[in-house]
């Protein structure tokens, strides 16, 4: 991709950080610079505080069930224990909401992905008569909140008979006007000489949708895909509504409602928490690069 | 509203110069077909939905059904002169007030110390980013355990610093605060992130230039950074306004189906949800609905306001 105009902003946010010159030295080799040690010490302190409760859940879902009203508490147990983990496994229902919620997230990430591109290359490669106020009411929307249409909304899927389905979970997920702004900002940011190029060799929107546009905003994609993933994976109300048979239940949902009525024992709750936290712990710390370059270049730094 | 029609208009002005007396052989209506598939899910479920409760608000539909006849604006009175209803909006606006601050200063604060601690990258950005990812349910539960009265680990620390337990979600007082804590630890790493690529975006010439100046490191984030980050700073702002108000998840879960001691965490949401899905009466709900609505449109257009006049 060696042309003279400038790449979109990603592409350079990214090059600079993963083959430009390194981050500049913070101090002379063979200096201790006490500044830098305080910085150190308060970053791993910041980090350490913000795990508590994370790692007191996991303490505490590995201790025999009556060692965790043992007063003074401890943060290790001396007889670390995985039952509590079988038993949530072998009653099988937290498996079934997380595939529940695999099924619904992908369905909601892949949708929304799908129509937010169209509808902004749409918005930002053609021309057609009334383009600006189609653009200006479909981004209004962001001012209406989902939660608060939740009543018309289940009225509707109650119509369409898609109440305790996958469908009806998903569908009301992926409208997102605050992404097609996002989306139609990178690709005005996209050089026209690109597209230009495309058209000679006789490429049409599609063509260049897919060979010229795609290929720039991977790590967008990425990013926004994410979001909708986690979004969708930890929406609470809207499955809540529409939900009422445990066996199409997400993650949040059976959780909350019916792990609820098993009654107050903390080691075990704490291993299913463990347990629901863990599919999108797992994805983060497998795309947490791609979560902040691509982020940066979303241009939704303001 | 100003800022996104102002940004997009500025693209608008961009490509229009570029391409000036350029018409294109694809056809003026590939447009219209690159939008449609978004604008039809965006009216079937957002636009039609709102225009419905509008409906609905002027009638006494119920969630049970039975036949349904027009009310006018009887549940607009009811509404309106419904105390718990600006009970619960008073808890929403408090919640904001007591999360906001800190969710933006935090989440700055943090990125600032990931971005000069950059040997811990990639397990700053975990500790930080982590919580965010937890599903909701699983954040409460975790936060209930720790706050429990009697063997939680936070009154513990308490008692082990001498001072008194607290019971967090069982007190009137304290049940809100407990929950803006919770949303603190367990959000602020979406603003973190936001913050985060922002400071990628700030020239290191700068600070080496600064730096060659004299400038420490104190002073460079005083003089340098936190001006960069003014506009984040009102993006941010504006977004966790917004995702404040609509809080409903965390408390419903932490205050319990009734809404916290005495109501003290039953947010707005909660009490649509409570009107609509528990007492059936969704014609009442959804004239709430649109309280929360128009609310939430002032709020954001105020905000706008604010940070367009300041920013530029």
């Amino acid at each position: 991709m060696a042309t003279t105009s400038t790449p979109p902003r990603t592409t350079h946010a990214q090059s600079g950080r993963r083959h430009g010159p390194a981050p500049r030295p913070r101090t002379r080799l063979g200096r201790v610079n006490p500044g830098i040690t305080i910085l150190y010490v308060v970053a791993i302190a910041a980090a350490l505080v913000w795990l508590v409760p994370l790692l007191w859940a996991i303490a505490t879902s590995i201790k025999p069930e009556a060692e965790t009203t043992l007063m003074p508490l401890r943060w290790l147990t001396a007889s670390p224990t995985v039952e509590h983990y079988v038993a949530v496994i072998q009653r099988g229902e937290l498996l079934r909401w997380i595939l529940n919620s695999l099924v619904v997230s992908t369905l909601v990430t892949v949708l929304t992905l799908v129509l937010c591109v169209l509808a902004a290359y749409g918005f930002s490669k053609c021309e057609f008569p009334g383009r600006g106020w189609a653009f200006a009411l479909v981004i209004g929307g962001i001012l209406i909140p989902p939660q608060v249409v939740v009543v018309p909304q289940f009225v509707l899927m109650t119509q369409l008979n898609l109440v305790n389905t996958y469908w009806g979970v998903a569908l009301p997920q992926v409208v997102m006007p605050m992404f097609v702004l996002i989306f139609k900002r990178f690709f005005d940011a996209i050089p026209r000489d690109y597209e230009d190029a495309a058209r000679m060799d006789g490429a049409g929107h599609i063509r260049i949708l897919l060979n010229v546009v795609l290929p720039l905003s991977r790590p967008i994609m990425a990013a926004v895909g994410i979001f909708a993933f986690i979004g969708a994976w930890n929406n609470f109300l809207w499955p809540l509504i529409v939900i009422q048979d445990p066996d199409v239940m997400t993650v949040p949902v059976g959780l909350a409602t019916v792990s609820s009525d098993h009654g107050l024992q903390y080691a075990p709750s704490m291993a299913a928490a463990v347990i629901g936290a863990l599919p999108l712990l797992i994805v983060f710390l497998l795309f947490q690069r791609q979560i902040v370059t691509g982020v940066a270049g979303a241009g939704i730094k303001g | 509203m100003t800022t996104l029609s102002k940004l997009s208009n500025r693209s608008n002005k961009h490509r229009g110069r570029a391409s000036a007396g350029d018409v294109r052989e694809s056809g003026r209506w590939a447009g219209p077909w690159f939008i449609l598939p978004f604008v039809a899910f965006y009216v079937l479920f957002l636009i039609w939905p709102s225009l419905a409760m509008l409906g609905y608000s002027f009638t006494d539909r119920s969630l049970a059904g039975g036949p349904v006849s027009w009310v006018g604006i009887e549940n607009w009175v009811e509404a309106l002169g419904d105390p718990y209803m600006w009970r619960s909006l008073w808890i929403t606006l408090l919640f904001t007030l007591l999360s906001v601050p800190p969710l933006v200063a935090l989440g700055a604060a943090l990125a600032i110390l990931t971005d000069h601690a950059r040997r811990l990258g990639w397990f700053l950005r975990m500790a930080f980013f982590a919580p965010f990812v937890l599903p909701v349910a699983v954040m409460t539960m975790i936060w209930t355990w720790l706050y429990q009265p009697g063997f939680g680990l936070i009154n513990q620390y308490l008692q082990m610093m001498g001072l008194q337990e607290v019971e967090w979600l069982g007190n009137e007082g304290t049940v809100l605060i407990a929950i803006v804590i919770a949303t603190v630890w367990w959000t602020v790493g979406f603003n973190f992130v936001l913050y985060l690529a922002a400071l990628q975006g700030i020239p290191r010439e700068t600070y080496e230039a600064a730096g060659i100046d004299g400038a420490g490191a104190w002073r460079k984030i005083r003089h340098i950074t936190i001006p960069q980050l003014k506009r984040t700073t009102g993006l941010v702002t504006v977004l966790q306004v917004i995702a404040s108000l609509r809080i409903f998840d965390q408390a419903y879960l932490m205050g319990g189906d009734f809404g916290g001691p005495n109501f003290a965490s039953r947010t707005f949401i909660h009490y649509i949800y409570e009107t609509g899905f528990v007492n059936f009466r969704l014609g009442l709900g959804s004239a709430m609905a649109w309280v929360l609505t128009i609310t939430m449109v002032l709020v954001s257009v105020l905000l706008f306001r604010f940070f367009t006049r300041d920013g530029r």
